[in-house]
């Protein structure tokens, strides 16, 4: 319980004192062990949601592999026929990767819209952390994420692009990446319980962002009078160092790397104080 | 329920002794901020601020109650809809916050608010049981000691494997409160769920809820079937406008309510028994 209780273990004796408190965040050491002693929560809600999703479909788990490869394929043969027909291999690597890395922020904004509007019955009846709901929002978004590396293995190696250690560098970039879709994520899925047409709205706005993300072409492509685009795009550092390392093989820059951590920080400083300071309001606003 | 062993609490001395309290509630208020509509939309805000309309209300549910309970005591809780009684019980539950005053409970709380259980419809009732479980800070250990008495008591069967959307309701209601009274709580909060099932489920739940009652546990029980609550309850609460209006023996408070509500005491529709 986090409105300001000290939870003892659950099957001694526990003493719960709930008072009001100024306006904004709970205490917020209380709010975090609880959310971390129920971390488990998340993760099961994460893999009931994946197992309802796609263990009763024909082909099951393995749609969580063709999906993103088949949508990578359809704009791959998109970008090409538009650009003329003069893209190779390394343009596919180059696609996926942006692609699937997108899709790790994207998926879990749009899984984690629903995350409290569809927790209604739990929210109304059950005292814990509301934010273990968009937190799993994310998690389920990667796990649907790590299949998609295998395929991006496979188009790495037969587009013959260099296995350098660089590569690592991934790992820091995707956390970075994860961090900034945790905070998205639940400022959305806050936002969602105030404005509930925001759903409509949202596969038109990720869209866009899918447009102006580098992914359907090179960063370096843009041009200059278009380049402030990429400039306010949280996503631009985060995909351009992973083009560099993953792709390219090489060390990403400094710069970029420190563009992106302040991005993720401040999206998930912002989301996280944003749903937290105003989550006990949900049960009586679903 | 009044037996030998456990007297009744009478008006001159309601008030048990500091160290005996699972609940303490004093002055309590809780006011909140709700939209005008069930599904507020950026479109009907943008709407309604252009006729400078209001969007949000406030709502006093709960006001300037106190009160305290002993650990095994059976409180009922009657009052018009809309009275504040599931305010009161979410706020005991630590589910909304007070906004003036405190609440102090000393045990291990199960909500059967609203029938809780089964908030995504999409998962299995196995899946939702276990979710409800590790979201009331339950350990998988702990869940799965007692996830078969749980399925039995629901008497579901093969539909623990099945979406809960293929679930009828009385289905719903019934594994709902099996988790509730199964989950072994040291205050149980019973909001409307006695009644669920067919004639022979809720009389197999009156029992539970009667055993319940004699394992000396504190409970919480709201409801508008006031015959149930004669037998069951210690004492009843009587909200009324977010106000206590009366707190007493259960006959006290029940057939002052009854005559405040108009009905007669036999009325069978009005007491809404199984």
């Amino acid at each position: 319980m986090h409105f300001g209780s000290h939870a003892e273990d659950e099957f001694t004796s526990t003493v719960h004192v709930y008072e009001p408190h100024r306006v904004g965040l709970p205490p917020l050491g209380s709010y975090f062990r609880e959310l971390w002693r129920r971390r488990q929560f998340a993760f099961e809600l994460s893999w009931s949601n994946l197992r309802a999703q796609h263990f009763n479909t024909a082909l099951g788990q393995l749609w969580l592999v063709l999906n993103p490869l088949f949508l990578g394929l359809v704009y791959f043969a998109l970008v090409t026929i538009v650009s003329g027909g003069s893209r190779g291999s390394e343009f596919l690597a180059h696609l996926l990767l942006g692609l699937f890395a997108f899709h790790l922020v994207s998926g879990s904004i749009r899984q984690g819209s629903k995350s409290v509007v569809g927790g209604g019955r739990l929210i109304l009846n059950t005292a814990f952390p509301r934010a273990l709901l968009p937190l799993s929002s994310v998690l389920t978004a990667f796990m649907r994420f790590l299949p998609t590396l295998v395929v991006y293995a496979v188009v790495h190696a037969v587009a013959g692009l260099p296995v350098t250690p660089q590569i690592l560098w991934a790992i820091p970039i995707l956390a970075l990446i994860v961090v900034f879709a945790t905070g998205v994520t639940m400022l959305v899925a806050a936002v969602q319980v105030y404005f509930r047409d925001l759903r409509q709205f949202l596969p038109y706005f990720l869209r866009i962002w899918t447009y102006a993300s580098p992914i359907l072409y090179y960063a370096s492509e843009v041009p200059e009078g278009l380049r402030w685009i990429l400039y306010v795009n949280p996503l631009y550092p985060m995909l351009a160092s992973l083009t560099d390392a993953v792709n390219l093989g090489l060390s990403p820059s400094p710069a970029f790397l420190a563009w992106s951590l302040v991005w993720a920080v401040a999206a998930v400083t912002f989301g996280a104080v944003f749903f937290i300071s105003r989550e006990r309001e949900f049960a009586v606003r679903l | 329920m009044p037996s030998a062993s456990d007297p009744a609490p009478t008006l001159a001395s309601p008030r048990p002794l500091p160290d005996d309290w699972a609940v303490k509630v004093e002055d309590l208020s809780v006011t909140y901020r709700t939209s005008v509509e069930s599904r507020p939309t950026l479109k009907s805000t943008l709407r309604h601020l252009g006729r400078r309309q209001r969007t949000i209300r406030e709502i006093r549910a709960v006001r300037d109650v106190s009160f305290d309970v002993a650990h095994g005591t059976v409180v009922g809780i009657v009052g018009m809809n809309g009275a504040g009684k599931s305010t009161l019980m979410r706020t005991i539950a630590g589910i909304l916050p007070p906004t003036r005053g405190r609440v102090e409970v000393h045990g291990r709380v199960s909500t059967l608010l609203a029938l809780g259980v089964g908030f995504n419809a999409d998962l299995t009732g196995r899946d939702n049981v276990i979710l409800g479980g590790l979201a009331a800070g339950l350990t998988r250990a702990q869940i799965e000691a007692k996830y078969e008495q749980i399925a039995e008591f629901a008497e579901l069967e093969d539909f623990m494997d099945l979406p809960m959307r293929r679930y009828s309701s009385g289905m719903y209601g019934r594994l709902a409160f099996s988790v509730a009274v199964n989950m072994e709580p040291d205050i149980l909060l019973v909001d409307e769920a006695l009644s669920v099932g067919d004639a022979r489920f809720k009389r197999k739940s009156f029992d539970k809820m009667r055993e319940l009652c004699e394992q000396a546990r504190t409970i919480f029980i709201v409801s508008h079937a006031l015959k149930i609550m004669r037998q069951l309850t210690d004492e009843v609460i009587w909200i009324h406008e977010g106000q206590m209006r009366m707190r007493d023996d259960p006959d006290v408070v029940i057939d002052a309510y009854q005559e405040f509500l108009g009905v007669a005491r036999n009325d069978q529709i009005a007491l809404e028994d199984p």
